[in-house]
């Protein structure tokens, strides 16, 4: 090992910040396994009540008889399809808004106090006009999902593409760039850090999208069995849907971290 | 020859609390394969001078001709390099040096063989694959410059080039700088705050007054013209004769 170079203060400072990780990770671990412990032992002593409460084990029950007895990854597939639809269309949407904004600054200043009222309305509060408007169906729960990322998407770009710096924009005219090369040229590719930041917004504000759309227009997905187990009181199933969703939007999370090192890895 | 040509040149500007008149009653002539430097303080409105040459901006009065052709918007046949590089992060070396010639549609199998050549040339044969922030401040400069050469501009404008630079490299580069547009018969205009950078290049060193900036005096440098390199220049011994007019020059002025 090369550690015999080390001065024997080094190879201290070394060890020390080993052994600070792997606590800060048996820490997280215990947290995690002390908090199911305790709400199980609670359940089982009567401590709280489990028909409120549930408990982790009738919640694990309850995830395996939904994924033996078939639905579940219709239901899973429900809600993380119509997710990513949702994020894809809002995002693309709002980029080409934004770049539509960027191209005329006369339109930009006009729709200016509109974007700021739309943003500052919780999209949520749209539902039932969607759901009036396109029924109880699929397109109405991604149009939740897309209403409440377009408008921070517009605001994000919008703000990325006026913030590239404008010596570079020069160095292009000179050449005699035209308004369509500068942004292929310049605006655009300047502006992807943006653009990935953007996204990691996007995927979170889509689920949250999709799941308030679940509990109003559904027949499936996770929102839609939220609202199911809680009407017929079965608390494991909600529970159970609650931490299925926790483990999708961890996916969702990493997934789109995945596009970012791809995209970054691309670039530099 | 004239190859670059202004005529009783005025330049307004336009704000909310009113209109600044930047450059008045400026006639400039300037001969093929020359050097001018211009010299004068912050605001005189030089780098709106190089503005006009390269048809960024329009002439409230008064007539621009480059090559006895008015100019027009920006055509990309006048070169033009800022006070940075400006290099895309997210570009290669060679992308970068490309640049000019995709935006002009001339990106030709010739044209990109023949900046592979210059990127060869200039010693950054082995970088064409590397990113900007993997290369030094003055290698950095010698794309830039690769990338202005590319679409073989008749005239060069150089605002400031080696201002980002330290001391030790700026004199360096600058020794490059010249050698690669001499070589390859450029005319020049270059806009700078040092005067020693000024003379050492130049065959002209172009006094400009405060705004409203017209032309305040022309000196002729005559050591430049026996083909001396930039710090061959410096250690002329007239040299200093010529710092210290021209400095005396812009110290009336402040």
């Amino acid at each position: 090992m090369r550690e015999s170079t080390h001065s024997v203060e080094h190879v201290k400072y070394l060890r020390s910040l080993r052994q600070n990780a792997v606590l800060v990770r048996v820490t997280q671990l215990l947290l995690l396994v002390g908090f199911f412990g305790l709400w199980e032992i609670s359940a089982r002593y009567g401590w709280i009540n489990a028909f409120i409460f549930s408990q982790p084990s009738k919640i694990w029950v309850a995830t395996v008889r939904l994924a033996t007895e078939g639905n579940l990854w219709m239901h899973l597939g429900w809600t993380v399809g119509e997710t990513v639809l949702g994020f894809t269309v809002g995002t693309l949407a709002g980029i080409i808004l934004a770049i539509m904004l960027w191209w005329s600054k006369f339109f930009s200043k006009v729709l200016d106090p509109y974007i700021v009222v739309l943003n500052s309305v919780p999209k949520v509060a749209l539902g039932p006009i969607f759901v009036v408007w396109l029924g109880t169906t699929i397109t109405a729960v991604i149009a939740m999902a897309i209403s409440i990322s377009i408008i921070v998407t517009i605001m994000m770009m919008h703000t990325g593409f006026q913030e590239v710096d404008p010596n570079q924009i020069k160095l292009v005219r000179t050449f005699g760039a035209s308004k369509g090369q500068v942004l292929r040229k310049v605006v655009i590719p300047a502006s992807v850090p943006t653009m990935i930041a953007a996204l990691k917004v996007n995927v979170g504000l889509s689920l949250v999208g999709t799941i308030v759309g679940e509990f109003l227009a559904s027949k499936a997905g996770l929102g839609y069995l939220i609202v199911y187990g809680g009407q017929v009181f079965n608390m494991s199933l909600v529970m159970a849907s609650v931490l299925l969703l926790l483990v999708v939007s961890v996916i969702l999370y990493y997934a789109v971290n995945f596009l970012e090192d791809r995209a970054v890895h691309g670039g530099s | 020859m004239a190859i670059v040509e202004l005529k009783d040149v005025q330049l307004n500007y336009h704000t909310k609390n009113g209109e600044i008149v930047a450059l008045q009653d400026l006639n400039l002539t300037i001969k093929d394969q020359e050097f001018v430097s211009i010299v004068g303080q912050s605001g005189c409105g030089k780098s709106t001078l190089l503005s006009l040459i390269s048809g960024l901006l329009k002439p409230t009065k008064g007539e621009v001709k480059v090559n006895g052709l008015p100019v027009d918007g920006t055509t990309g046949r006048v070169g033009y390099m800022l006070q940075q590089d400006y290099l895309f992060e997210w570009r290669t070396i060679l992308d970068n040096a490309l640049l000019g010639l995709e935006i002009r549609g001339e990106k030709t199998a010739e044209a990109v063989d023949e900046v592979r050549e210059m990127l060869k040339v200039y010693g950054l044969g082995g970088f064409e694959k590397y990113y900007p922030s993997q290369l030094s401040g003055g290698m950095r400069q010698r794309v830039a410059l690769i990338r202005t050469l590319a679409t073989k501009p008749h005239v060069l404008l150089l605002d400031e080039p080696f201002s980002a630079l330290d001391y030790q490299n700026r004199l360096s580069v600058g020794e490059e700088v010249v050698r690669i547009l001499r070589e390859r018969k450029k005319t020049v205009i270059m806009v700078t705050h040092d005067i020693a950078e000024a003379i050492s290049m130049a065959n002209r060193v172009v006094v400009m007054t405060p705004r409203p900036g017209t032309i305040q005096s022309i000196h002729r440098i005559e050591i430049t013209d026996q083909g001396l390199t930039p710090i061959q220049t410096r250690e002329v011994p007239t040299f200093r004769e010529y710092f210290t007019a021209i400095w005396k020059e812009l110290n009336v002025n402040a």
